[in-house]
């Protein structure tokens, strides 16, 4: 679903990201942990599209949601043939899950509609805009992206009530600006709401669990792996903490260090980063 | 004020005006009186949208006596020069309220003046002014509050925002404060800013298209300023017009 080859990125003309490759199949979930300033937040931030994050070298392939071309004329930019430069015929993916295309050639909201989801670690207040609004807004510009009829009203506040029951947050909430107000946990608990009313195809969720407390951090893995652990789907969990991984179970674990991911391990790489720190991990 | 002679940039409120643009339309109209007896109440609307190659000047001289209330609602939008000006004189206890919204684009110089005179105690005002330029536009609020020597207990708030979205636009917001009494309020808050960088990725990362997030945001910072216009549909033609230009300059300066 998502091949990272040999990335390599600059932050304000400084190297973070060193040639970091990962590639993540459908139905699996991947929990990147690593020491403070290794890079976890700037690869989420990369493959997001943030403006400041510039790629330097390496390539980024994404097997997107499928397009339905033919409508909305001037919408194509997720038709593989338009960003398959290397070769003419289409490059279909190992799991034959369709094509896979240029991920780092779209715009940040191309990316999303392709079905990337950014959770982010410090999700961003927007005065004066609703979450039922900003949501409805951002679902349909998505579908049109898609070449799909966008949602009416009352297909989107049915859909909006059913994952905000899902994540137990109060559809008042909902009514009021994206995250003006909110508490730490309130915060991304929306998050996950918003994961859900969008319904992406891979999430990369950077440091979810940070400001939940224990019951909050049981509601937000409910919420990741009754939206996400499916077949066709994907996660990659970017954490410092082992506590978040009790609750979803990761199938890859990856220390990055230095901007390269320097060791992969199954689910007991964790517990031994969490039992023994990363200095000897890295070190190792 | 005379408006037999051409104003220049040496005149205080014509300083960051397009005067050429003026001189074409001069002299203009004598200013339009607005006048409420004591205790009446008053709403008025100005929605100046003109052609873009229109220059347009209102000047509106008011005068609320003892314990009157006007509310005023604009819209300054439209022409290569568009000003308007408010000189209000306020009686024992009266309450003059403006509510603007300046949006304007490409070459367009957009202005609102005003001088709110406190003569008598215990009157208030309150000026809220938003404003969003792209392309090479300027926006301009003067604001000049006198209060009497003996006109205590007066309340006078201006409140002035300004969002860029170009780096050629420019605006100018000046309050002026003269005060001659003890007991007096004035409070006065200009900010101008840009669109939120992070606010956008956010909106992005979302689908949000960034022509849509720019309309989005922009709504939000314009929001209210109709709010208080009682007629529905007034209401909605005030707020159409305002979301249709917000959308216009949001496409050009997508395309920039």
């Amino acid at each position: 679903m998502l091949q990272i080859n040999n990335l390599s990125n600059t932050v304000g003309d400084k190297p973070i990201l060193k040639g970091l490759s990962l590639s993540i199949n459908a139905g699996e979930v991947h929990a990147i942990m690593g020491p403070n300033g290794a890079g976890k937040s700037t690869l989420a931030y990369t493959l997001g599209g943030r403006p400041g994050y510039e790629v330097t070298g390496g390539e980024v392939r994404f097997a997107p949601l499928p397009f339905r071309g033919g409508a909305g004329g001037g919408a194509a930019p997720l038709d593989p043939a338009l960003h398959e430069t290397a070769s003419p015929t289409p490059n279909p993916s190992p799991e034959g899950e369709g094509d896979l295309i240029d991920l780092l050639s779209l715009a940040p909201h191309e990316r999303a509609a392709a079905g990337l989801f950014l959770g982010f670690q410090y999700p961003v207040e927007i005065p004066g805009v609703s979450n039922l609004q900003f949501l409805r807004e951002s679902l349909n510009s998505q579908r049109r992206v898609r070449g799909e009829e966008p949602l009416s009203g009352a297909e989107f506040i049915k859909l909006a009530k059913e994952k905000a029951a899902l994540l137990g947050l109060d559809m008042e909430m909902l009514k009021r600006p994206v995250n003006v107000g909110f508490s730490g946990g309130e915060k991304k608990r929306a998050e996950m709401v918003q994961m859900g009313i969008l319904d992406p195809k891979l999430a990369i969720l950077d440091e979810t669990d940070s400001g939940l407390d224990i019951d909050a951090l049981r509601v937000v893995g409910a919420g990741i792996n009754a939206i996400m652990r499916k077949p066709d789907k994907a996660v990659l969990l970017i954490t410092h903490y082992q506590r978040l991984l009790d609750y979803v179970k990761p199938d890859f674990v990856h220390v990055l260090s230095k901007g390269r991911i320097i060791k992969t391990g199954g689910p007991e790489l964790a517990l031994e980063l969490e039992r023994e720190g990363y200095a000897e991990v890295v070190a190792a | 004020m005379s408006a037999l002679a051409l104003p220049t940039r040496r005149a205080e409120d014509w300083r960051y005006s397009n005067i050429e643009a003026a001189a074409s339309v001069w002299p203009v109209p004598a200013p339009e009186r607005i006048v409420l007896g004591p205790g009446e109440q008053g709403a008025r609307a100005l929605l100046q949208d003109a052609a873009d190659d229109a220059v347009v000047v209102r000047d509106y001289v008011i005068t609320l006596a003892e314990g009157a209330r006007l509310d005023f609602h604009l819209l300054n939008s439209g022409g290569r020069l568009g000003r308007v000006t408010f000189d209000v004189r306020l009686e024992r206890g009266a309450h003059f309220g403006l509510h603007a919204a300046v949006i304007g684009g490409g070459e367009q110089t957009l202005e609102v003046v005003t001088t709110v005179t406190h003569a008598e105690p215990d009157a208030t005002s309150e000026q809220v002014v938003r404003t969003v330029l792209g392309g090479r536009a300027t926006g301009n609020y003067l604001g000049k509050i006198g209060v009497a020597k003996h006109a205590q207990g007066t309340d006078a708030s201006q409140s002035v925002k300004a969002m860029l979205l170009s780096r050629q636009a420019s605006a100018n917001a000046k309050p002026e404060l003269e005060i001659f009494a003890d007991d007096v309020k004035c409070a006065h808050g200009c900010a101008i800013g840009e669109l939120d960088k992070q606010a956008l990725f956010y909106m992005a990362a979302r689908g949000l298209d960034p022509q849509t997030a720019q309309t989005l945001l922009l709504r939000a910072f314009v929001a209210g300023v109709f709010d208080g216009i009682a007629d529905e549909a007034e209401r909605e033609r005030f707020e159409a017009a305002a979301l249709s230009k917000l959308e216009t300059l949001a496409k050009l300066e997508g395309l920039a």
